[in-house]
């Protein structure tokens, strides 16, 4: 039975039935009586001082019950949002963190940051009192680059400079010697380009207070409810952790826009308990193009050493990080403990230094994106990689191998704080390689020519780092939190099995993933397993998910937990077959006398317990119900090689991809059909990020020009070609499932894989992204021009 | 001052007193209460609001209720139920055309119209692609979805 549902099996997902027919739950698709509907007023300015705010056309207009302002949200003693990770700079001195409140006070920073709330009987009656809002708006100097922000005015005050923080990795004097001492030299400029993540699911929030039992109830669309009851309830005062439910039910895709505590489902919560009545809000999308944080926005200087055999000696990185006008939750963390910590990628370079200097500017927050510093790093490196293998005639792939981790090597520890477990990243390549025909590739070349076409191609070989631990080391890194998982297994008298976990599935189908794990474990059918996540009045407390941390770390809890459920089974089939503990073997859901015929059903054992008459409670409780707490030892390191082929129109700089090869390591696979779903999903947002996508705001007005998605180039069905996937197995050496996270490795790998392929294509050596047809059109005739003049 | 919108939806005769700037989506969700069909965009570019309009499949944020008077409109919740699903809901099931599922409704709502536009010619992966630029999924990267039409195609 377990074969065909367990662990590895191709299974069909429990959750699709309700979303194919219509039947999710999201948290637009809720409405309590007597609802009332929040408008938020936006500044339409990317800097500005509030004059004043006149709202009493808006308080009269009809149907309009309240407008409220930040100086109410201080009055009720609601505080700013916080930003849960500290870093210190390199002098020792903490992150300089402004405030951040939930609706902003005397001040805007960014256009779309919302100063007041209108609420309404319905939408309209909302929308059209914060037409009646009045403000008197002093417009100021506002900067939304991210080079030049050192040097322009403070946006904060008593924060120079626009610096929040000047941070360093690893040893700079020894990085030093080695570029002093190498014989190659290769210096790259790179930008990340700053991108909107675009869930289809905009983000709603559902504020129900109930005075009778003081109790408020937030719907919301968030990947980690738990977090999100504690940062509300602890540090922004929201109602006591015990006073607040949040549950977010079916959410439509997140990529980390989703993780974050923002101002709509704050004030949803408080205004609903200030005014007794729920209060909802649903984004448009305009909205979530403003206001949902966004990814990326790096720019970097590199420079790569190597002796005169192509080796890595050493790799100097010097990264300016835009955080957007305020602090989002974790933003602080991803350009340094997520980025500079993956800067060794899959190579032994000895010396590696990276300092990341990350600043304000008049734009919306900047936060994790699928992938969080990770991709950011692994362009940085596979990009200078590439580079220097052009520029020493070397064959890419040779380089890269010449200088992998070799297989024998693990446990690993880069010059950047990381101690890799365990992988095999040289067959990874070799596999990628096969898979592509790379070897055929000048043969496919030579065909484009002779049709007018330019084909290039691009390797990428990344590393990542998931389910970010253990806590011990994160909290002396400055995380504000833990970040373990639990899980809880409440077996049911009649056999079959709830099964809660901390994490929260937004399209990861944990549902089924982590039945199948439970199955496996249990020797239960899948049918038997519910899952259920996402409510903090069911599931005892948990991280959520983000990272790829799900099934690492929340899958581990529930092997723990399995594993208390099966010990504790194992002393009721002992007394009830008159055996010992040690003497009961478990397998295929049957606890057997070991070399008898002795036995008794997982089911007839949860009876047993439920129902115990014949029992023994003196020594044991009655029930069958476990909780585990995970905490990981160290992060795992799903790694991999991808290859881009791509051909360029010469005539149009249109580019098509050709072919898109990717092989990963993610060590034990529970499902491949879901984790060659996430692997297509992450590509194809790393393939948007390459060619397509770029968020852009005017540099004058600070004016978001990209804010819908008739300006903003999201991958479409015929942008993408179908991707050759295939794996390499190695699996993590330190936790129960093998397990090491496949979520974001599409859209940390495919990136430079993609520039890679063009710049061989059209014979550039950079192009930043995304490469649209007009870019690319354009470096073709700066390097024609080129030719032509030399 | 309120309209009176009087439609079949699913088959079945309703109405509704509504603005008359009230969007057919904004019907099909808050009048009647059917949240299978979801709103993702506000400039007709996503398609998780498609629904069936005479047949045909239309973006229902791209039309007012009122112009629904008198015709025929059917949505997610029309095509096929738990236990008795559509070809192509089973499709995507089948072969993981889905991930949060938020654009699922309208991916499946336009499938179907790219399988009966295209009845009776081989439908190529590159027709599938071409006919699905009105929908927007930001989990599948669309590898799944293009097999999942296909195979709906060959079911229906």
């Amino acid at each position: 039975m377990t074969a065909e549902t367990g662990i590895g099996a191709r299974v069909r997902r429990k959750e699709d039935v309700r979303f194919i027919t219509g039947r999710g739950r999201y948290t637009d698709d809720i409405n309590r009586p007597g609802q009332l509907h929040a408008v938020f007023a936006r500044s339409p300015h990317a800097h500005a001082r509030i004059r004043s705010l006149d709202t009493s056309n808006a308080e009269t207009s009809p149907g309009v019950v309240a407008v409220l302002t930040g100086a109410d949200l201080a009055t009720d003693g609601i505080g700013p949002l916080p930003c849960g990770w500290m870093i210190h700079s390199r002098d020792g001195s903490p992150m300089k963190q402004p405030p951040h409140p939930a609706l902003s006070v005397g001040t805007v920073r960014y256009v779309g940051e919302p100063y007041a709330v209108v609420i309404g009987e319905t939408r309209a009656a909302a929308q059209a009192g914060a037409d009646l809002l009045d403000p008197d708006f002093e417009e100021l100097p506002a900067n939304v680059d991210t080079a030049s922000a050192q040097s322009t005015a403070p946006i904060h005050e008593g924060i120079p400079n626009n610096l929040c923080y000047d941070w360093t990795l690893g040893d700079e004097a020894a990085t030093d010697a080695a570029l002093a001492s190498a014989v190659h030299v290769i210096e790259l400029d790179i930008v990340n380009n700053r991108l909107i993540p675009n869930a289809i699911e905009p983000r709603a929030a559902l504020g129900d207070y109930d005075a009778g039992t003081d109790m408020l109830t937030l719907y919301t669309t968030s990947q980690n409810p738990h977090l999100a009851r504690l940062v509300l309830s602890a540090f922004v005062g929201l109602a006591p952790e015990h006073k607040l439910r949040v549950v977010s039910p079916d959410v439509g895709g997140g990529f980390g826009s989703k993780i974050f505590i923002y101002s709509e489902e704050t004030v949803c919560g408080w205004a609903s308990k200030r005014l007794r009545r729920p209060v909802k809000w649903t984004a448009d999308r305009s909205e979530a193009f403003l206001n949902d944080a966004h990814g990326r926005d790096h720019v970097s200087k590199a420079r790569l050493a190597l002796d005169a055999n192509g080796k890595f000696l050493g790799l100097k990185v010097s990264t300016i990080a835009n955080l957007g006008a305020y602090m989002s939750t974790f933003s602080s963390s991803i350009p340094t403990y997520l980025y500079g910590t993956l800067l060794a990628g899959q190579y032994t370079t000895p010396a590696i230094f990276v300092e990341v200097r990350s600043v304000f500017t008049n734009t919306t927050p900047v936060d994790a994106y699928r992938g969080a510093g990770r991709p950011e790093a692994t362009f940085l490196l596979e990009r200078i990689v590439e580079t220097a293998a052009r520029e020493l005639g070397m064959d890419p792939a040779e380089l890269r191998r010449k200088n992998m981790v070799p297989k024998d090597a693990f446990p690993y520890a880069t010059p950047v704080a990381l101690v890799y477990d365990t992988g095999d990243y040289q067959a990874c390549l070799d596999k990628a390689l096969a898979l592509s025909d790379y070897a055929g590739f000048p043969a496919r070349r030579a065909a484009a020519k002779a049709r007018g076409k330019l084909r290039g191609i691009g390797l990428s070989c990344y590393i990542e780092a998931c389910g970010l631990a253990p806590s011990r080391l994160a909290g002396q890194l400055g995380a504000g939190v833990g970040l373990y998982e639990s899980a809880e297994i409440r077996v049911n008298p009649t056999g079959n099995v709830t099964v809660f976990t901390g994490t929260h599935s937004h399209g990861q189908g944990h549902e089924t993933t982590f039945a199948q794990v439970v199955s496996s474990r249990l020797g239960i059918g899948l049918d038997q397993i519910e899952v259920v996540h996402g409510d903090t009045s069911q599931g005892q407390f948990g991280m959520g998910t983000y990272g790829s941390r799900s099934l690492a770390v929340g899958g581990s809890a529930i092997m723990k937990a399995s594993d208390k459920i099966v010990a504790k089974g194992r002393k009721i089939a002992a007394y009830l077959l008159e055996a010992r503990p040690e003497d009961i073997d478990f397998e295929d859901g049957v606890f057997r006398v070991r070399g008898t015929n002795q036995a008794k059903t997982f089911g007839e054992i949860a009876f047993a317990a439920y129902v115990p008459h014949n029992y023994p409670l003196e020594e044991l409780e009655p029930g069958l119900q476990e909780t585990a707490f995970y905490d990981p030892q160290n992060f795992t390191y799903p790694a991999g090689a991808y290859v881009c082929e791509v051909e360029v129109d010469p005539e149009t700089g249109v580019t098509r991809i050709v072919k898109f090869t990717a092989v990963d390591d993610f060590g034990q696979v529970i499902n491949p059909m879901i984790v060659e779903g996430q692997v297509h999903g992450g590509i194809a947002q790393g393939i948007g990020q390459a060619m397509l996508e770029a968020c852009r705001y005017d540099r004058e007005s600070g004016q978001l020009l990209t804010g819908s998605m008739m300006d903003y180039a999201m991958p479409r069905a015929d942008d993408l070609v179908n991707f050759d996937l295939d794996v390499v197995r190695t699996d993590c050496t330190h936790n129960p499932l093998g397990a090491k996270g496949c979520g974001e490795a599409g859209a940390i790998g495919s990136p430079p894989a993609v520039i890679n392929a063009i710049t061989d294509a059209i014979g550039v050596r950079t192009l930043d992204m995304p490469a649209t047809p007009l870019k690319v059109w354009t470096a073709l005739q700066a390097g024609s021009a080129a030719v032509k003049g030399s | 001052m309120t309209v009176k919108v009087t439609t079949t939806v699913n088959g079945k005769p309703v109405s509704g007193d509504v603005q008359p700037n009230t969007l057919l989506v904004e019907f099909v969700r808050e009048t009647l209460g059917l949240t299978g069909t979801h709103v993702g965009c506000d400039t007709s570019q996503c398609g998780a609001c498609t629904v069936h309009f005479d047949g045909k499949p239309i973006k229902a944020c791209t039309i007012l209720a009122v112009q629904a008077e008198g015709h025929q409109v059917v949505t997610i919740e029309g095509i096929g139920q738990p236990g008795n699903l559509h070809p192509m809901q089973a499709a995507f099931q089948e072969n993981h055309g889905l991930q949060c599922g938020f654009c699922t409704p309208g991916m499946i709502m336009a499938g179907i119209g790219i399988a009966e536009r295209n009845k009776g010619t081989s439908l190529s992966e590159e027709t599938i692609r071409a006919e699905l630029e009105g929908n927007i999924c930001r989990c599948t990267g669309y590898h799944n979805i293009v097999k999942s039409i296909a195979a709906g195609a060959r079911d229906m």
